[in-house]
């Protein structure tokens, strides 16, 4: 290896400078880094770290402590459904006279305490049947993060590996595609996710597969136009000369390359999916009554509008909030992730 | 000599667009033997780069192989036959798209190619591409490849490669990409390496550096290469054997000595007069006059008499015979009808793009007294 020593010696000098002037314009770090500079991402990171958050106490506090509370151990431990929230907010002291009933988050019917403005032991007010909107707006968090999150996974998954494919491969098997994809986009929005949950059931994950499968075509459409212009790139002609197989080109080399307008699209889209099913949820078709969703909240606090106003208005700021937060995180990468922007 | 490596017989890609066929590659012959560095030479647009993914089946629609043989040892990669009906169609030893794939592309042939800045995938670490072609190509575990791969980067000159394999592209500078192509090219150990205009991206005392490197590890693999260029002064340094395209043909072919000595055609001469030189000034230099033609629609006869200095009548009617002229071995062959018998001496000059700013150049050269 005699000639290998003289060879990296001879040739390093150059590189240290070089490394210094390239500057890294790739990269989650990159990314990450330029949105902490933009303080309206940051707040819309911000709210969606926080309704997180609280939709992941709140499953804890639900569904979790429900599983534990089966469990022997726990059960002893004195673990059950909505242990949280009858340790650290409901309390017994403040309750009305006859509230006994009145337990967080939609327990039994208070009929003492229907349609009130908010009040110390209701910051919110109570609904039509005198449940605790705040304690049900906390526990619809989760619904709205799911619902959001999930529908847009589908959408993004399905639809980056169909306009993947399509751009890739181009052609017939590109018509196709497309044509199939545009097909679902001339059909109305609305109509078309009523139809499919009337054909296979109306609840909450028939609604959020129907939204998820409803938006494919957006994503489809994005990744498509990148992958036109990085199937072109060298290096995708230099790992097909390599005998790379195609899946792996496209999943390895293609698609990563693709990638930052659909996670732009993917944070906007789960804004707007959580409205979209909020509002299927009003029309009936999305979480059914007793389920606390925010949708469902705002389509039974529609007869109440006169006496209890406030009803209508708290789910319809937390949905708000919630849709702006994703927003502005969305746009903030999208900053981010344009270098015309970034100079 | 024994049988060569790789043959190149009358192939032929053709690109359909909606403004007609276009000739890309016209029916080139030539061959790489064992440890030989074959160079492929031409302006940009001749044809040189279609021909190396012609020959690894890399062309892309709208472009076809259409027609000769391609036969590497014993895999036919491209043949046609004629069918009972007469048409032209894949011979049934040709490699499928598969067997391209698993048994040629980067394992028996590899392709460096010419932007070190374009060709490493963005959001892939640099070691972490090189494992994944090593895997592909050669029977080993994740854990060998890795070893392999950061062996290779060593080789290739890259100081410290176990910190440098976790690096990205960004993070190294051009000179250094192309190391790692080369390292990715050799890291899966093929007979026969495509280096598609490799140093062109790169500035001179890096080209030097990459040659030297490409030289010292030819000797230790004992590769085969075939360098694409158009830069006839990395020919003079690192090919044994030229093949010089114009227009989708092969016109001059010659072990590199005779070519540069011993010049049979006008366009070999006109690409080495055109080197430009330190004792001369920019005004001095003596470029090709013209544009290359659109392979669309090539002329008549010889292609290249548009812009030759020697063009006569003749040259428009014949296209000429693509021949040896020397009867030596090495064989020194020539496409040009000068060295035909076809009435080129007693045929009128004719007036191209060439004749009037640079025919007395030419004839300076060759020691004739100025009329």
């Amino acid at each position: 290896m005699a000639t290998d020593t003289s060879t990296s010696t001879k040739f390093d000098v150059r590189d240290a400078e070089a490394e210094e002037k390239v500057e890294a314009r790739v990269g989650l770090r990159y990314t990450l880094s330029q949105v902490r500079r933009d303080p309206t991402a940051l707040a819309g990171l911000f709210i969606i770290g926080l309704t997180t958050t609280v939709a992941l106490i709140a499953f804890v506090d639900s569904t979790v402590f429900e599983q534990l509370s089966k469990i022997g151990f726990f059960a002893n431990l004195g673990v059950e459904k909505y242990w949280l929230a009858k340790t650290f907010w409901y309390s017994p002291v403040h309750e009305p006279a006859g509230a006994e009933i009145l337990r967080p988050p939609f327990g039994l019917t208070n009929e003492l305490y229907p349609n009130r403005p908010g009040t110390l032991d209701h910051p919110l007010g109570t609904d039509h049947r005198g449940r605790d909107v705040l304690s049900r707006l906390f526990y619809g968090t989760q619904i709205a993060i799911t619902v959001g999150i999930v529908s847009t996974g589908i959408a993004m998954i399905l639809g980056t590996l169909v306009g993947a494919v399509a751009g890739y491969y181009g052609g017939w098997v590109d018509d196709a595609l497309m044509r199939a994809a545009e097909t679902l986009f001339a059909i109305p929005f609305l109509v078309l996710v009523i139809a499919f949950m009337t054909a296979f059931g109306r609840n909450l994950m028939f609604a959020m597969i129907g939204v998820g499968i409803a938006t494919i075509p957006t994503f489809a459409r994005l990744i498509r136009s990148r992958v036109l212009s990085v199937r072109e790139e060298d290096f995708i002609e230099a790992a097909r000369a390599a005998g790379v197989r195609d899946r792996n080109i496209i999943l390895r080399h293609v698609v990563p390359n693709s990638f930052a307008p659909v996670l732009v699209q993917a944070t906007l889209q789960v804004g707007i999916n959580i409205l979209i099913i909020a509002g299927l949820s009003f029309l009936g078709y999305g979480a059914q009554p007793p389920t606390p969703s925010w949708g469902q909240m705002l389509s039974s606090s529609r007869n109440y509008m006169l006496p209890n106003p406030w009803f209508s208005i708290w789910p319809g700021v937390a949905i708000l909030v919630t849709v702006v937060g994703f927003n502005l995180l969305g746009d903030g990468l999208r900053d981010a992730l344009d270098p015309r922007i970034n100079n | 000599m024994s049988e060569p490596l790789l043959t190149v017989e009358n192939l032929q890609t053709q690109f359909f667009t909606e403004e007609g066929v276009v000739r890309a590659v016209d029916g080139i012959s030539f061959e790489v033997n064992e440890g030989e560095i074959v160079g492929l030479v031409g302006e940009s647009g001749a044809g040189k780069s279609v021909a190396t993914s012609s020959i690894m089946r890399l062309v892309e629609n709208p472009g076809e192989v259409v027609g000769g043989t391609v036969r590497y040892r014993d895999e036919v990669l491209v043949g046609f036959e004629e069918g009972p009906d007469g048409e032209r169609r894949r011979s049934p030893e040709m490699l499928s798209e598969a067997e391209m794939r698993t048994r040629i592309r980067g394992r028996e042939i590899a392709i460096i190619f010419q932007d070190p800045m374009e060709s490493l995938n963005p959001v892939f670490k640099v070691g972490d591409q090189l494992r994944e072609f090593i895997e592909i190509n050669r029977e080993v575990s994740k854990a060998e490849a890795r070893e392999i791969a950061v062996d290779m980067l060593r080789e290739v000159g890259i100081p410290e490669p176990e910190e440098r394999y976790d690096d990205y592209p960004h993070q190294f500078s051009g000179g250094m990409r192309q190391r790692v192509l080369i390292a990715m090219a050799l890291a899966c150990e093929p007979n026969l390496i495509i280096a598609d205009e490799p140093t062109t991206a790169l500035d001179v005392t890096v080209e030097g550096q990459i040659l030297d490197l490409v030289r010292d590890l030819q000797a230790k693999y004992g590769t085969s290469f075939i360098w694409v260029t158009h830069d006839m002064g990395v020919v003079a340094e690192i090919c044994d054997r030229v093949n010089v395209m114009y227009l989708g043909e092969i016109v001059e072919q010659a072990e590199v000595d005779d070519l540069f000595y011993d010049t049979k055609h006008p366009y070999t001469e006109a690409l080495l007069r055109s080197i430009p030189r330190p004792d001369q000034t920019v005004e001095e230099l003596n470029p090709i006059e013209g544009v290359m033609p659109e392979a669309i629609n090539p002329p008549p006869g010889c292609r290249f008499h548009t812009r030759c200095p020697d063009a006569r009548e003749v040259c428009r009617r014949a296209h000429p015979a693509y021949q040896d002229v020397t009867g030596d071995e090495p064989p020194h062959r020539v496409s040009c009808v000068k060295y035909e018998d076809v009435g080129y001496e007693d045929s009128d000059p004719l007036e191209t793009a060439a004749t009037g700013a640079f025919g007395g150049g030419l004839v300076e050269a060759r020691g004739e007294s100025d009329e």
